[in-house]
């Protein structure tokens, strides 16, 4: 075995280090240079504010963004009370029973099963069974069953980085254990709640799999009138200009797919701001 | 009558018995306190005057606390209650990420005892004056709490308690994050509230306890080794465990 000097050595790791991260990011920014150069020239507001024409081959994605936009919406209005309060409970509340345990160990194992597993549910429970039918409703309970473990994860740690000393102070002065969630620990876990929120919204805007059966339709001539109707979505449209039209105009594709990757890059952008912001702002 | 009278106390971490059948009782508008060496159950049994041992997980207890004649761990006691009217104060200083104004409000706010903004108002300056810091930080009432130095913080928290109008205050440990400076300005404090609250202080440090309180308790292993007057503790304690404790021999 040869023996490096340690000078060399460390230049060595240093290189394999600086390799890796490049080999890592390399592949995003090829992609978001070939989107952004084969789908710049169709962007336009023409191509935001109006319906498919042709066949899709022509016009623009307006109901897409539209139904992107309900659906998540109506999801993150289901998960996140839901989940917060689910997590109150557990961090809050629950003392460390059976009970607790098999819902914590759920929670965690939840977190790893694939999208389209929930899009069968879905479509089983909310589309079938409850008859909603195809429709934004059935499609945002389908996402919000796959997003309520991520929700009441992120809120667990928010609330878990508040100090159990302000939780013990407060309870010392005689405030009820209800009060003290309310007035202490909520508002400090906050900023937390949030960033997982927005990081929890970029995520749904762009899953395929759980919509695909419960929400997602091919060509919808109008925009949606209730949450009973079907909706175009964004990634959804992307699949179905990619593969299921002949003749469909590359920069057409290339442009929804820009559409959808600058939607999805800020949010997350406005999830990094919250949290820096507030990491600023931190008064402990 | 005693205020606070401990009987065949016993509490148990789970299966660790931390406090072994105290018996105690602590007159009023004394300044009492609980001295032992490190991991002797002095923080458990100043926690269990207020129940906030309640909230630890595991935490079961026999025998009774009575204070003015009643048992706080009888099923009928409300909790809140009863920790508005025994305060405590923490080992480091605790006070919330708001103004130092919102802190000491903060009780009275939330628990509504009152909701006039001129009561309320008044029982701030009160309280910051009964802590000697009114004159320091009246021209910053609205600034972060968390600006104060240790020190000031400790005494906010001191005037977070009082602004809800307790009978008792728990100190634990109050002067184990201050400087030596601070420590004096504490006692001094502690020594003053005396005249208005029946007061409860763990220390590990011996002179503080000879210096601040009236009578003194010792404890070892969750035991009460011995109760008497201070005087009497440091210069002719009844046992040889307190005997060797106080002069230094062990701990
Ligand atoms: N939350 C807890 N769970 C289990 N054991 C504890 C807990 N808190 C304290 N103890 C144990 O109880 C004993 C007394 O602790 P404590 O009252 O904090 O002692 P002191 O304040 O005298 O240093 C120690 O042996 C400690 O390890
Ligand atoms: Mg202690």
């Amino acid at each position: 075995m040869i023996r490096l000097s340690p000078k060399l050595s460390q230049k060595f790791s240093y290189l394999i280090l600086f390799l890796a991260t490049t080999l890592a990011i390399t592949p995003v920014i090829v992609i978001i240079f070939i989107i952004v150069k084969n789908g710049m020239s169709v962007i336009n507001w023409e191509f935001l504010a109006s319906m498919p024409k042709n066949g899709m081959r022509d016009g623009g994605v307006l109901p897409a963004i539209v139904g992107t936009f309900v659906i998540v919406t109506c999801t993150i209005i289901l998960t996140l009370p839901t989940g917060l309060c689910a997590a109150i409970y557990l961090n809050e509340y629950a003392r460390d029973n059976i009970f607790a345990r098999v819902i914590k160990l759920g929670i965690l194992n939840l977190a790893g099963v694939p999208s389209v597993v929930y899009g069968l549910f879905g479509f089983g429970i909310f589309v079938m069974f409850l008859k909603l039918g195809v429709s934004i409703i059935a499609g945002a309970l389908t996402l919000s069953i796959m997003e309520l473990p991520v929700i009441i994860t992120t809120s667990r740690n928010a609330l878990n980085s508040v100090p159990y000393s302000f939780r013990e102070a407060s309870w010392a002065l005689g405030v009820s254990r209800w009060q003290t969630i309310r007035h202490i620990v909520l508002p400090n876990a906050l900023p937390g709640i949030m960033t997982g929120a927005v990081l929890s919204i970029a995520r749904i805007s762009g899953e395929t799999a759980p919509i695909l059966f419960t929400a997602a339709a091919f060509y919808v001539p109008h925009l949606p009138h209730s949450i009973f109707d079907q909706v175009m979505t964004l990634p959804y449209h992307l699949y179905i200009i990619s593969t299921q039209i002949p003749n469909m105009p590359n920069n057409i594709i290339f442009g929804t797919a820009l559409i959808l990757l600058v939607m999805v890059l800020a949010i997350s952008f406005v999830a990094i701001f919250v949290r820096i912001y507030f990491r600023k702002h931190r008064k402990w | 009558m005693s205020k606070i009278e401990i009987k065949n106390f016993n509490l148990y971490y789970t299966n660790f018995h931390a406090l072994k059948d105290i018996n105690i009782n602590i007159e009023d508008r004394r300044i009492t306190t609980i001295i032992g060496p490190s991991g002797c159950g002095k923080s458990t049994l100043l926690r269990s005057i207020n129940r906030i041992n309640d909230t630890i997980e595991g935490v079961h207890t026999t025998g009774e606390i009575n204070i003015y004649d009643e048992n706080i761990y009888d099923e009928n006691t409300d909790v809140d209650i009863l920790r508005r009217n025994v305060g405590m104060v923490f080992q480091r200083p605790n006070p919330f990420p708001i103004s130092i104004y919102e802190n000491v409000a903060f009780g009275l706010r939330v628990n509504r005892i009152s909701t006039s903004r001129s009561i309320i108002s008044e029982t701030v300056e009160k309280s910051l004056k009964a802590v000697l810091l009114w004159d320091n930080i009246k021209d910053r009432l609205y600034k972060s709490a968390l600006s104060l130095t240790l020190e000031e913080q400790q005494r906010l928290c001191i005037a977070r308690v009082i602004a809800v109008v307790p009978h008792i205050i728990l100190l634990d440990e109050p002067c184990s994050s201050l400087d030596p400076v601070a420590i004096q300005k504490i006692e001094e404090l502690i020594i003053q509230l005396k005249d208005r609250y029946t007061i409860i202080i763990v220390t590990h440090n011996m002179q503080q306890a000879a210096r601040v309180s009236n009578d003194t308790a010792f404890m070892l292993f969750g035991k009460l080794i011995e109760f008497d007057k201070t005087e009497k503790i440091f210069t002719n304690p009844s046992k040889k465990e307190t005997e060797d404790y106080v002069s230094g021999r062990f701990g």
